[in-house]
C-alpha cells in the first residue's frame, strides 16, 4: 500500500509548498518593518493611513453597490428566462460569457472611448458619472459568476413550480419574485454577492483607468513607494478574500433544495 | 391536469400586457448588456477600422504587425502560452491527488475552498507576496543562500522577468485549473477503474487506455481558457513589472493612460487583437467541452 | 475434486471497524454452476462477491479457485470476469474496443481480437454493434455488451453485481434469461448477486439466501420455496401466510398457492373467513381473506368465471403437510 500513496501525497506537499511558502513569506517579511525583532508596525502604520481607510471605504461602498445593481439586473432577468422565455436562454449564457472572454481593460478602454465627455451619454465627464462606470463595469466582471449562483439557485428550488402554486393562490408576479422566489435564492444571491464584493476590492484596471480613488490603485501606489506595507496589505487582502470565500462555502450549507425536475 | 400557467406560445397567443411584463424582467438585463458590454466592444471593433482621417480603413490593423507590437504579443502569447501548461499539468497532478490519490476527504474541500480563493487572489497584492517570497531580499532567496548557498540571482533569476511573472501566474492558473477539472475526475466513475481491473489491466494501462482520453478533452478546453485567462490579465504584470515586460495589456495600458501610442485607432487595433486571440481560445474550449459532454451523455 | 469445489470460499468473514458484514460464511460449488447471493440490502452479498472480485480484503478466511488461494491476490492477477449495475462500459471506447479491452490488456494480436469480438457480438445478438458508442445504446445493450466484455477474455469465473437492477422491468426479464442461456452454452461458473427473489429462483442453480451476513439456507430454488429452513428464508422468498395460532399452534406457516376456494383431493382442513381484498393480477387472481384474527393471502389461477366479492364469506381448504413449521 505504502507506494501506491507516496505519488499523491508529495504531489500534494509540492502544491502546499507552492501556495502556502509566498503566504509565509509575506507574512514575515510585514513583520519586519521595526529594525531587529518582529512587529505589527506595519499593519499600524496601514490602518492608521488616511489613504487606506478612504480608499477600502470607497471600494467597500461601490463593491455594495455592484452588488444591488447586479441583483436587479441578473435576478429578474433568470427568473423570466427560466419561466416564461427558454428559448433566450442561450443568448443569456453567451453575454454571460462574454466577460470571460473580453478582458477588463479592454473593456474599460471601450467605456472611455464610448462615453467620454462628448459623447451622448458623457459618464466620464463628472465624478459621479464616472462612478457609475466604475459600478457597471464591475457589475459586468462579476455578471458570469452572478448569473450562475442565481441560475443555480433558481434551478435547486424549481421555481416553475412554485410560480404556479403561487398564482393558483392568486399572487401577481411581483408578489411572486419578492415574497417566494427572492427568499428562497438568497442563499444564491449571497453566495454571488460575496464573490462580487471580492472582485470590487482588489480591482486594479478599471479602477485605476478610470481614475477612481479606489483600493487596487491604492494598493499599486504603496507598492511603488513603501517598502513594508505592501506585504502588509497583500495579507490584509487575502484575508479579505478568504473572508468573502469562506462566507460562500458556509451558506452553500444553507442552500435550500426541492426535489429536483428534469431540467 | 393541464398545465395552465407557464405556457411558451408565440406572443401572438398571449394578451399584451402579459407580454410587456416578463419582457420588462429581462429589460434590465438586456439595456445594460447593451450599454456596457456590446457596445462599447462593438464600438472598439469598428475605432479598428477608422483611421486618422475619420475614414474607413485597414491602416491601424497593418499598423498591428511593428516589431515593436509584435514583439508584445509575442510576449503575452509566451506567457499566457506558459503559464496555461504548467499550470494545467501542475493543476491536473494536484486534482488527480487529491480526488483520487485515496488521501483523506478533509484535505479535498481544504483544496477545494483554497483554490476558489486563490483564482481570485490575482493582481496587485499577489505581485506583493512574490517579491517578499523570490524578490532580492525575499525569504526564499534569503534562505536559498543562507541554508543552501544558492544565490538565485547570482544564477540569472530574477522574478521582475518573464519567468518570474509565469511563476507568479501560477497561483491562480493552478487552482483555476483544479476546479474546472474536478468535475471531470469525479465524472471518471469508480466503476470503470474497477472493470478495467477485473480485464487484467494495471493502473497505468487503465489511465493509458480509459482515464486520460476521457480527461483529454476536459484538459484541453480548460487550458484554452489558462491561456486565454493569462492573456488579458494586466495589474500582476503592471505591478510586478511593470513596463519592462512589454506585454499586449501593458502597451494597450500605456495607450489608454497617456496615448503612448499616439494613435487612438492602434489602440483600438491592439484591442481588437486581444479580443481575437481570448475569443479564439474561448471558442476552442467551448467546443472541445461540447464533445466531451456528448460521452457523459 | 477440483471440479466440485470449484469456488471455495472458507469462513469469509469483513469487518468495518466494529460491525461485521459478513461473519464466517463458507460454501462450495461445482465447475458451471449458475449460483446466486439472494438478500437484503446490506446482508453482505455484494461486499462477498467484491472480496471474490477481489475489491475488497477479507478480514478472515480463504477464496479459492480452481484449485489456486485468490484471497490476497490483486483483481487484475485474478482472470475472472465481472459484470457491474452501472454497466461500466468505457465511454470512450467503441463496442468493439470495449469487448476487445480484457485482450488487448492480455497481449494478443490484433486479428486475433478482431475474430474473439465478432464471436462475442454474434452471442449477445448485436453483431452490428462494434463501431457503436456506449451513449448511443440503451441500458440493455449496454448490459449486453458488458457481457461480452466480461466474457470474451475467457475467465475462470463470472461474477455478476445486480446487473439487471437498473433496467426496466420487461428487459430485466428477457435480459436474465439471455444471460442464462450463454452462461449454459459456455459453461462458466457464475456468481449472481440479487435482491430480487424471483430473479433468484427463476435462473439458478442453487441459492444462498442471506441475512445480515449469514448464511440463512443453501439449496436449489425449489428447496428454498419449498423446504425453507429458516424463518427469514421463508418470509424472504415468496409470499407467506402466518396461520391462526388458536387452531394449527405458534409459527404455522403456508404459502398462498397452497390455499384453495375448493377441495382437492389432499386437503383435509377447512377455514371460514370473509373475503377483504381482491387483487387481479392477469393470470393470478390474488385474494385477502381474514380468518380469525389473521388476514390470507390466497392465490388462484385465473379462472374465467365470477370472482368472489368484498364481504363474501368463503371456505379455503388446505393439506396439512404443506404447513411450514417456522425455525428461528
Amino acid at each position: 500500500m505504502k507506494p501506491r500513496k507516496f505519488w499523491p501525497w508529495l504531489v500534494f506537499t509540492l502544491g502546499a509548498a507552492y501556495f502556502l511558502v509566498p503566504l509565509i513569506a509575506t507574512f514575515e517579511f510585514s513583520l519586519k518593518m521595526r529594525r531587529g525583532y518582529y512587529s505589527f508596525d506595519s499593519y499600524a502604520s496601514v490602518f492608521s493611513d488616511p489613504a487606506f481607510q478612504a480608499t477600502f471605504a470607497y471600494s467597500a461602498l461601490i463593491g455594495v453597490f455592484a452588488i444591488v445593481v447586479g441583483i436587479v439586473v441578473v435576478v429578474p432577468a433568470v427568473y423570466f428566462v427560466r419561466l416564461r422565455l427558454p428559448h433566450l436562454r442561450p443568448l443569456m449564457e453567451f453575454i454571460t460569457l462574454l466577460p470571460l472572454i473580453i478582458p477588463a481593460i479592454v473593456l474599460v478602454y471601450g467605456y472611455i472611448r464610448l462615453y467620454n465627455s462628448s459623447s451622448i451619454v458623457p459618464f466620464t465627464g463628472s465624478a459621479l458619472g464616472t462612478d457609475i462606470l466604475l459600478i457597471c463595469g464591475y457589475v459586468t466582471l462579476a455578471m458570469p459568476y452572478m448569473y450562475r449562483a442565481v441560475d443555480t439557485g433558481m434551478r435547486a428550488i424549481d421555481i416553475k413550480t412554485l410560480t404556479e402554486a403561487a398564482q393558483i393562490m392568486g399572487a401577481d408576479t411581483l408578489r411572486i419574485i419578492t415574497s417566494i422566489i427572492l427568499p428562497n435564492i438568497l442563499v444564491a444571491v449571497l453566495s454571488g454577492a460575496f464573490l462580487t464584493f471580492a472582485i470590487v476590492i482588489g480591482e486594479f484596471t478599471i479602477a485605476s483607468l478610470l481614475n477612481r480613488p479606489a483600493f487596487g490603485p491604492y494598493l499599486q501606489n504603496v507598492g511603488a513607494n513603501r517598502a513594508y506595507e505592501p506585504s502588509a496589505l497583500a495579507i490584509i487582502s487575502f484575508i479579505v478574500t478568504w473572508g468573502a470565500m469562506g462566507m460562500i462555502q458556509l451558506l452553500a450549507r444553507f442552500a435550500p433544495r426541492s426535489a429536483p425536475r428534469t431540467d | 391536469m393541464t398545465n395552465t400557467a407557464a405556457p411558451v406560445a408565440a406572443p401572438s397567443v398571449r394578451s399584451p400586457r402579459r407580454l410587456s411584463f416578463e419582457w420588462l424582467g429581462v429589460a434590465p438585463f438586456v439595456i445594460f448588456a447593451v450599454m456596457f458590454l456590446i457596445l462599447p466592444t462593438l464600438y472598439l471593433v469598428g475605432a479598428a477600422f477608422i483611421g486618422r482621417d475619420g475614414q474607413l480603413t485597414l491602416e491601424n490593423i497593418a499598423g498591428l504587425f511593428t516589431d515593436q507590437i509584435l514583439a508584445a504579443y509575442w510576449i503575452s502569447i509566451r506567457i499566457s502560452g506558459a503559464s496555461a501548461l504548467l499550470g494545467a499539468i501542475a493543476g491536473l497532478a494536484i486534482a488527480l491527488a487529491i480526488i483520487r490519490g485515496r488521501l483523506p476527504d478533509s484535505l479535498r474541500s481544504t483544496v477545494m475552498t483554497f483554490s476558489g480563493v486563490a483564482s481570485n487572489f490575482a493582481g496587485v497584492p499577489l505581485a506583493f507576496a512574490f517579491i517578499s517570497t523570490l524578490g532580492r531580499l525575499g525569504l526564499v532567496t534569503i534562505i536559498l543562500k543562507a541554508v543552501f548557498d544558492i544565490d538565485i540571482y547570482r544564477a540569472g533569476f530574477n522574478v521582475l522577468s518573464f519567468w518570474g511573472l509565469t511563476l507568479t501566474y501560477l497561483y491562480f492558473q493552478i487552482p483555476l485549473m483544479i476546479l474546472m477539472i474536478a468535475p471531470a475526475i469525479d465524472g471518471l466513475k469508480k466503476e470503470w477503474s474497477e472493470a478495467s481491473q477485473t480485464l487484467g489491466a494495471s493502473a497505468l494501462q487503465f489511465w493509458l487506455y480509459v482515464g486520460f482520453p476521457i480527461l483529454w478533452p476536459s484538459f484541453l478546453g480548460t487550458l484554452s481558457l489558462l491561456f486565454a485567462n493569462a492573456f488579458g490579465a494586466i495589474a500582476t504584470a503592471y505591478a510586478l513589472t511593470g513596463s519592462s515586460l512589454n506585454i499586449v495589456p501593458i502597451l494597450l495600458y500605456a495607450q489608454i493612460r497617456g496615448d503612448a501610442l499616439q494613435n487612438p485607432g492602434l489602440g483600438a487595433a491592439l484591442a481588437l487583437g486581444m479580443i481575437a486571440i481570448t475569443a479564439l481560445a474561448n471558442i476552442i474550449y467551448l467546443v472541445i467541452s461540447a464533445r466531451a459532454e456528448r460521452w457523459m451523455r | 475434486m477440483s471440479d466440485q469445489h470449484f469456488l471455495h470460499v472458507e469462513s469469509l468473514t469483513k469487518h468495518y471497524g466494529t460491525n461485521a458484514v459478513v461473519k464466517g460464511v463458507s460454501f462450495d460449488f461445482s465447475k458451471g454452476e449458475f449460483i446466486s447471493l439472494l438478500g437484503p440490502s446490506g446482508c453482505g452479498k455484494t461486499t462477498i462477491l467484491r472480496m471474490i472480485a477481489g475489491f475488497e480484503i477479507p478480514s478472515a478466511g480463504t477464496i479459492q479457485v480452481d484449485g489456486e488461494d485468490i484471497t490476497v491476490l490483486r483483481p487484475n492477477q485474478r482472470r475472472l470476469g465481472m459484470v457491474f449495475q452501472a454497466y461500466a462500459l468505457f465511454p470512450n471506447l467503441t463496442v468493439g474496443d470495449n469487448i476487445g479491452f480484457g485482450l488487448k490488456v492480455a497481449g494478443l494480436g490484433r486479428e486475433e481480437r478482431r475474430a474473439r469480438v465478432e464471436e462475442m457480438l454474434k452471442l449477445i445478438g448485436l453483431p452490428d454493434f462494434e463501431k457503436r458508442f456506449p451513449y448511443e445504446m440503451s441500458g440493455g445493450q449496454q448490459q449486453r455488451v458488458a457481457l461480452a466484455r466480461a466474457i470474451a477474455p475467457r475467465p475462470r469465473l463470472l461474477l455478476l453485481d445486480e446487473p439487471l437492477s437498473a433496467l426496466d422491468a420487461k428487459i430485466r426479464v428477457s435480459l436474465r434469461e439471455e444471460i442464462r442461456a450463454i452462461q449454459r452454452e459456455l459453461g462458466i461458473t457464475t456468481v449472481f448477486v440479487t435482491h430480487d427473489q424471483e430473479e433468484a429462483l427463476s435462473i439458478s442453480d442453487r441459492i444462498v439466501v442471506m441475512n445480515a451476513g449469514n448464511i440463512e439456507q443453501l439449496g436449489t430454488p425449489h428447496d428454498i420455496y419449498n423446504r425453507p429452513a429458516t424463518r427469514f428464508a421463508a418470509t424472504f422468498v415468496g409470499h407467506l401466510n402466518t396461520l391462526p395460532a388458536a387452531s394449527f399452534g405458534p409459527d404455522r406457516a403456508i404459502r398462498p398457492e397452497l390455499i384453495s376456494l375448493t377441495q382437492r383431493p389432499d386437503t383435509d382442513t377447512t377455514l371460514s373467513g370473509i373475503v377483504s381484498d381482491i387483487g387481479f393480477m392477469g393470470s393470478v387472481l390474488r385474494l385477502k381473506v381474514d380468518v380469525a384474527d389473521v388476514r390470507l393471502s390466497i392465490d388462484t389461477f385465473n379462472a374465467n368465471s365470477t370472482p368472489p366479492q368484498r364481504g363474501d364469506a368463503v371456505t379455503l381448504h388446505l393439506a396439512s403437510r404443506d404447513v411450514l413449521a417456522l425455525g428461528a
